[in-house]
């Protein structure tokens, strides 16, 4: 993309850090991330809101990167994948992923892992049903699936379980 | 995409300024629409004012005579989550929940919703014609792809079906929009905002490039407290509609009462039929009355060659609902 004339300042914080970044306003969220941040593992898949692996959070909420422009995203709090766990002390959605082989291919996994987090704390009902519905907007070419509604539901249990204990 | 100046607008009188002061800018919220159509070339805005910082269009206010007043930021995510929504219409938290995915409807805005392009493949392809992308072009849908599109409110000129699902609950429900322009407020009803194409399928609004929605105001209808949404579509979860069905119910022992009933994805625009609602009203709760009010509703319908199968999969719907609304209602 060009230089445009256009060029605006934000500041947003972004895992904890705040960054003051002038943009072009055509940027998106998903380009700002991953071309002037280098944070790579938010994915870019269909680039038209269709396969959710762009999937971040924002103030909270997960949205889709590529259909957020960065020039509207001042002052907000963004939370991507490099935001969650560490490779010493992966978060356990992560090892659930893991163990119940939730990928193949991964390239959805990072937003298929932020949808997740986001759904555990979203009114969703308990069953396979309500998280595969929860979990729609993530597309897994490689048909992962059942695998990882196995993940995150065993998340949602033992986060159950804690809430009950 | 084409280069664009950002505006931040403040106030309300400051959005409708900013729309006053350019007449190819456009109002951004959500954006989930209209950054995508912006990335096809669809949309070219010379402006985009930036909304999201208006106060209090945000709040979702039950009021104590059973209406409810929804700010036009509203994410469909807050008001499909919303308890009073819930409770006293479930049908439009039925039909949020059944569009798109909770990233894009945590995103989306209500007033943003009222304003969704249509869907019809030939609207965003710049290889093909389409009279609502470039007026006079032609439509390609005609003789085309055009199994998602409508059989009811056609024209010669458009035949895209209105896509918003939780258009058709707000159909059903008399919604009111409320809009804010130079001139000052104004109230329009929602069957008059979405305009069928006629000779104009690029004229899609009662709203004028200056205007901004504010709220949407649904009617206190206790009643609807018994209402739902039923979507079909090819996969299970975030797919447009082939149809879906809005309705709510209110039984008199067996005879029914009173009915709203209103179907999406078949019309060019929300679609609601007074003479089917009125050969529910009063007759026997039954399948047969269902049936005949399903009938009645296609009345005049104009299927092309790839979309004829709405037509009796949309009468079926019809009843399926009404008859599991009977059951809540009993």
């Amino acid at each position: 993309m060009a230089a445009s004339a256009h060029q605006l300042r934000i500041d947003l914080t972004v895992n904890g850090t705040v960054h003051g970044i002038d943009i072009d306003p055509r940027t998106t969220l998903l380009d700002l991330l991953r071309e002037t941040l280098d944070l790579t593992g938010t994915k870019k898949g269909c680039n038209h809101g269709q396969c959710g692996a762009c999937t971040v959070h924002v103030n909270g909420k997960r949205v889709l990167a590529c259909l957020t422009l960065a020039a509207l995203c001042d002052g907000a709090d963004v939370r991507t994948i490099e935001g969650v766990g560490t490779p010493e002390k992966l978060h356990p959605l992560q090892d659930a992923f893991i163990a119940h082989d939730g990928f193949q291919c991964g390239y959805c996994t990072s937003g298929q892992i932020m949808s997740a987090l986001a759904a555990l704390e979203e009114p969703w009902g308990p069953d396979d049903a309500a998280i595969k519905e929860a979990m729609s907007g993530n597309i897994c070419r490689c048909g992962a699936y059942p695998n990882i509604v196995a993940a995150v539901q065993e998340v949602r249990k033992s986060a159950e379980g804690g809430r009950n204990a | 995409m084409h280069e664009f100046t950002l505006i931040r607008a403040e106030t309300d009188e400051a959005a409708v300024s900013a729309l006053t002061a350019h007449p190819d800018a456009r109002l951004i919220a959500g954006g989930t629409n209209l950054v995508d159509l912006m990335k096809e070339g669809v949309e070219t805005p010379t402006h985009l004012i930036d909304i999201n910082g208006l106060g209090d269009l945000d709040r979702i206010e039950a009021r104590a005579d059973g209406s409810i007043m929804i700010g036009a930021l509203s994410s469909n995510s807050s008001v499909a989550w919303n308890a009073d929504i819930q409770s006293r219409f479930p049908m439009i938290s039925d039909a949020i929940l059944a569009g798109a995915t909770t990233q894009l409807r945590n995103m989306a805005t209500m007033g943003g919703n009222l304003l969704q392009k249509n869907r019809c493949f030939y609207y965003p392809d710049h290889n093909a014609r389409c009279n609502k992308r470039e007026p006079g072009s032609g439509c390609d849908a005609m003789d085309g792809v055009n199994r998602m599109c409508a059989v009811l409110g056609t024209s010669d000129q458009c035949i895209a079906a209105h896509p918003s699902d939780v258009c058709v609950a707000l159909r059903a429900l008399d919604a009111i929009v409320h809009v804010k322009g130079v001139e000052g407020h104004r109230a329009i009803e929602f069957a008059d905002f979405h305009k069928l194409p006629g000779g104009t399928p690029h004229v899609e609004f009662d709203l004028a490039h200056n205007e901004l929605i504010t709220g949407i105001e649904v009617p206190g209808l206790p009643f609807a407290a018994n209402s739902t949404y039923l979507k079909l579509r090819d996969r299970t979860s975030y797919a447009f509609a082939l149809v879906s069905i809005a309705a709510a119910l209110k039984l008199d022992g067996d005879t029914v009462d009173d009915v709203r009933l209103a179907v999406g994805s078949v019309g060019t625009v929300p679609w609601r039929s007074a003479g089917a609602e009125d050969a529910m009203r009063g007759a026997p709760a039954t399948a047969a009355t269902f049936s005949k009010a399903a009938e009645i509703f296609f009345e005049g319908a104009k299927p092309r060659a790839g979309n004829g199968f709405k037509i009796e999969l949309a009468k079926r719907a019809i009843v399926r609902v009404m008859e599991t609304l009977k059951e809540q209602a009993a």
